[in-house]
């Protein structure tokens, strides 16, 4: 909903899905940059959303026999929109949704061999659900305000991506390149910076990186994955690169199995350290907070490389940067950004409401949209941007937009005071404080008004509203301003 | 070094330039039809991830194949022979390929080995990219389909191409056109929390607003856009629904997708231009041999579901009207890893097929002794060097079936030494 405030909503927005109510009563009477404190600093605001999964008040998730988000995908997915939508950490989730696209680890090929129940606990396992390494998932939304560094070790080590980059069976007598290769191209500075010879040397550091099977009582709900390091499957000679590791020379030396973990802390600290990691990070956070309709500023890039390294990679130090940057603030990049299918269904159901809906029937349309959560495409992630809208995309947007008004018909209608109802304008008025679109051109708002007389004159009457709101709402949310956030 | 591009970049190009030069009229079922009836389909299949060319087209009388491979190689008594190219080496495909080995011996099956260009991009997104744009050079900027599509008399017909996955490739991305994806006409509807004079109502106002901005809101517009091309496309698109096939295809997504390609072919709603992507090839690990593993499965999938297609379609007497070629990003790498697995090489595969191919096995073989001197090997022997640039597939397709001119979509001449599979 509108706050009266346009930089508090673009900041909510960004930063989070949308304000609802209880965000704005949250940061009330705050100044801009303690609302980028309280969003940053996440963890002052209680980790409490799951707690209010199935009450009456939040919108509604569907169970098969007991609801397990943490060994069934499905509810791995009604659970994190469900937080996405409730959360009273909304950068938290942000970050996550961030990641989940930086890294690109998918659910399909972990389930294929290791059966639904494994893979999503590798994937979504909410630490102390079930036994073993928390998810994928959770790894990244606990450490997504953390130093970049620490954040590419964890997830270097992480079940999940051992497994969907066959990090699991590197070994030494033939070295696995997948890990090696994506590492540089994709998760830290990106192609140009490196050689194929690299590659080569890269899957010789992570050789003995593997996965362990633990099976407790023959049970698979018990059964998981986790790190181990095979020393005795490590390559233990020297590896060469073409470029300095941890600002030194090019070799990573020789030493012995039992120390050989060393080679790939190394490795992964020169990495996150370098200049290039920190620009293209930097590129993507300003197409992903930012804008993407404009390219990057140099000096954005420059100014978050230099708070990226200062501050030994904190994620956290960057992210406040960002949210009081001039940049960040331009009204000229309000609405500049192309809403990703969760994120336009998560603002939809925030805005549109949610009383009675689950978030259940969200699954199809998002993958109609183009977004599954736990299957990107590929380990690049997904196509950002206007790669998102084709012809099929938007009309599961619009048609997703006329479901949730359909289910949400009389909240909608009875949702007007008198003084609204009494007019088209005030209905039209009113519909914009709670829905968020980027603002419509005269002849737009024109055409909106002459669809509430459409038919017949306006009486406000309780039956026109009831055909006449929920219209309204799917007109707005189908619209293409409102696919811009 | 190759030039360094971001999506957003790419993105940011192409709407640019859409809006520009599309003028999204506001009736354009009939477009088609006004540009006179479309006798020939292309069908583009992408198989994403690097498919293993090796395993698809045995050379199982090369022992280096074997000795190289010992995990993953397909023994040479389970190889499904079908010939030997121009240089004399014999080649099967892989067991689970029996539904090519039918195209193939009905003449309807070109292979083209040692498919693409030099210097070969080892990561899958730049390759994806190069094939698409066509320029080993250049991984920016439009695609090849896309400049094809911007060539027909405007306004375009939306529906003259048709990607049936849900993502987004540079091939398919031109000036005046944005692709639509459709990946299963049966959502593809228009919904409304009203019904009647209601909803049409909502309909109307929709299908205006969408028109409404102007070209100063590029971005606004190339969205409004796709809704445009939606609302024009909705009863075409629908009429596909019904398609009944004349064989019975696989109950998987690329079978469902040739299915869809298959309908509306038939149905004659005037695409020209078809895209299939099948994935899961990018195979480092536990690929499998000729029993069993991921990569056999990857073969039942591409040669049942192609060879359910091309019944299809000479069922319905199209065949004739129809090509399909396929092509992967890159070859993988020859020496079999630690995993069961292959890492990303550089030459591959390319196949053609339809009633009009001129079937066989086109170019030579790779000699797989990784002794210093073979030209065929680069990388220190480790991957297969190209022999056939992949754009003089293009420009034969272009050329010789769609009845464009090559040098102008391409941007240069790439007829010399293009297989003449058409």
């Amino acid at each position: 909903m509108q706050s009266g405030n346009p930089l508090l909503d673009h900041l909510f927005r960004r930063a989070g899905f949308g304000a609802s109510a209880a965000d704005l009563q949250a940061v009330a009477g705050l100044s801009y940059s303690a609302v980028v404190d309280y969003l940053v600093d996440f963890e002052k605001q209680p980790d409490d959303v799951d707690s209010k999964i199935g009450l009456a008040e939040y919108v509604s998730v569907t169970s098969r026999g007991q609801f397990s988000p943490s060994t069934n995908i499905d509810d791995a997915r009604q659970r994190w929109l469900f937080r996405m939508i409730h959360t009273r950490r909304p950068l938290q989730e942000k970050m996550a949704l961030f990641w989940h696209n930086h890294f690109g680890v998918g659910y399909s090929k972990v389930a294929g061999t290791l059966g639904n129940v494994v893979g999503t606990k590798m994937m979504a396992n909410k630490a102390g659900d079930t036994p073993g390494p928390q998810g994928h998932y959770e790894l990244l939304r606990q450490m997504g305000l953390n130093k970049f560094r620490d954040l590419l070790l964890a997830v270097s080590q992480d079940p999940a991506m051992l497994w969907f980059l066959d990090g699991r069976t590197n070994t030494s007598t033939r070295p696995q390149e997948n890990f090696g290769r994506e590492v540089m191209e994709l998760f830290t500075w990106g192609l140009g910076h490196y050689v194929e010879a690299d590659v080569y040397a890269a899957a010789r550091v992570f050789t003995g990186w593997n996965l362990r099977s633990v099976a407790e009582n023959g049970e698979l709900a018990a059964a998981y994955q986790e790190f181990v390091y095979r020393s005795a499957e490590h390559d233990t000679t020297a590896k060469t690169f073409t470029f300095p590791i941890n600002g030194g020379s090019n070799t990573i030396p020789a030493r012995s199995a039992g120390a050989g973990l060393q080679d790939g802390y190394e490795l992964l600290l020169s990495l996150a350290n370098h200049p290039e990691t920190a620009r293209r990070l930097a590129g993507k956070l300003w197409n992903f907070f930012v804008s993407e309709l404009e390219a990057a500023d140099p000096a954005f890039i420059e100014a978050v490389t230099d708070v990226y390294l200062r501050s030994g990679t904190d994620m956290r130090a960057v992210l406040r940067y960002i949210l009081n940057s001039r940049w960040f603030m331009d009204p000229g990049n309000f609405n500049a950004r192309y809403s990703w299918p969760v994120e336009y269904v998560v603002r939809t159901i925030k805005e549109m409401g949610w009383n009675g809906f689950s978030v259940d029937s969200a699954h199809v349309p998002l993958t109609n949209m183009g977004q599954t959560l736990f299957e990107p495409p590929n380990v690049a992630g997904w196509q950002l941007g206007a790669a998102w809208f084709g012809t099929g995309q938007m009309l599961a947007r619009m048609n997703f937009a006329a479901a949730l008004a359909s289910n949400q018909k009389f909240n909608l209608a009875r949702s007007f005071s008198a003084a609204e109802r009494a007019q088209p304008a005030g209905v039209l008025d009113g519909m914009l404080k709670r829905m968020t679109p980027a603002p419509f051109a005269a002849n737009e708002t024109t055409e909106l008004l002459g669809y509430l007389t459409a038919g017949e004159p306006w009486t406000g009457s309780d039956t026109q509203m009831n055909a006449k709101a929920p219209g309204l709402a799917r007109l707005i949310a189908g619209s293409g301003e409102y696919q811009f956030m | 070094m190759a030039t360094r591009v971001t999506r957003r970049e790419f993105i940011r190009e192409g709407v640019a330039a859409f809006t520009l030069s599309f003028a999204a009229p506001a009736f354009l079922v009939d477009i088609a039809r006004a540009q006179g009836a479309v006798s020939r389909s292309l069908v583009v299949i992408y198989l994403a991830g690097g498919n293993d060319a090796l395993n698809t087209l045995v050379p199982y009388t090369d022992p280096f194949y074997y000795s190289r491979r010992p995990g993953i190689a397909v023994p040479a008594a389970q190889v499904l022979q079908i010939g030997a190219d121009l240089s004399g080496k014999a080649f099967g495909f892989h067991p689970r390929l029996n539904g090519l080995q039918t195209i193939f011996n009905q003449g309807g099956l070109a292979i083209i080995q040692r498919a693409g260009y030099p210097n070969s991009s080892r990561s899958h997104f730049q390759g994806t990219d190069i094939w698409g744009t066509a320029d080993p050079n250049n991984s920016a900027g439009i695609g090849w389909l896309g400049r094809y599509l911007d060539t027909l008399p405007s306004p375009i017909d939306p529906l003259a191409g048709w990607n049936t996955s849900g993502a987004t490739y540079r091939a398919l991305t031109g000036n005046n056109l944005s692709m639509p994806s459709i990946t299963d006409p049966r959502n593809y509807s228009f919904a409304s929390p009203n019904s009647g004079a209601e909803a049409i109502y909502e309909r109307n106002s929709a299908i205006r607003l969408a028109s409404m901005a102007g070209p100063d809101r590029p971005s606004l517009s190339f969205v409004n856009a796709t809704a445009t091309a939606a609302f024009a496309t909705l009863d075409r698109v629908g009429s596909v629904v019904g398609y009944q096939p004349t064989v019975a295809y696989p109950n998987n997504g690329f079978a469902q997708a040739l299915t869809t390609v298959a309908g509306s072919i038939v149905k004659g709603i005037g695409t020209r231009v078809y895209w299939v992507q099948t994935g899961g090839f990018d195979t480092h690990s536990g690929q499998g041999n000729a029993g069993g593993g991921a990569y056999a499965d990857l073969m039942t999938t591409v040669g049942d579901g192609l060879l359910a297609f091309y019944n299809d379609l000479r069922n319905q007497g199209l065949l004739d009207n129809t090509l399909i070629i396929e092509f992967s990003e890159f070859g993988r790498r020859i020496s079999e890893n630690g995993s069961q697995g292959t890492d990303h090489g550089a030459g591959g595969l390319m196949m053609a097929i339809g009633g009009s191919v001129r079937g066989g096995i086109y170019g030579t073989a790779a000699d797989l002794n990784p002794r210093p001197d073979n030209a065929t090997l680069e990388n220190a022997g480790g991957d297969v060097t190209y022999e056939t640039d992949f754009r003089s597939v293009y420009a034969r397709v272009l050329d010789g079936w769609m009845g464009a001119d090559s040098t102008a979509v391409l941007g240069g001449n790439f007829r010399s030494n293009a297989p003449a599979f058409i």
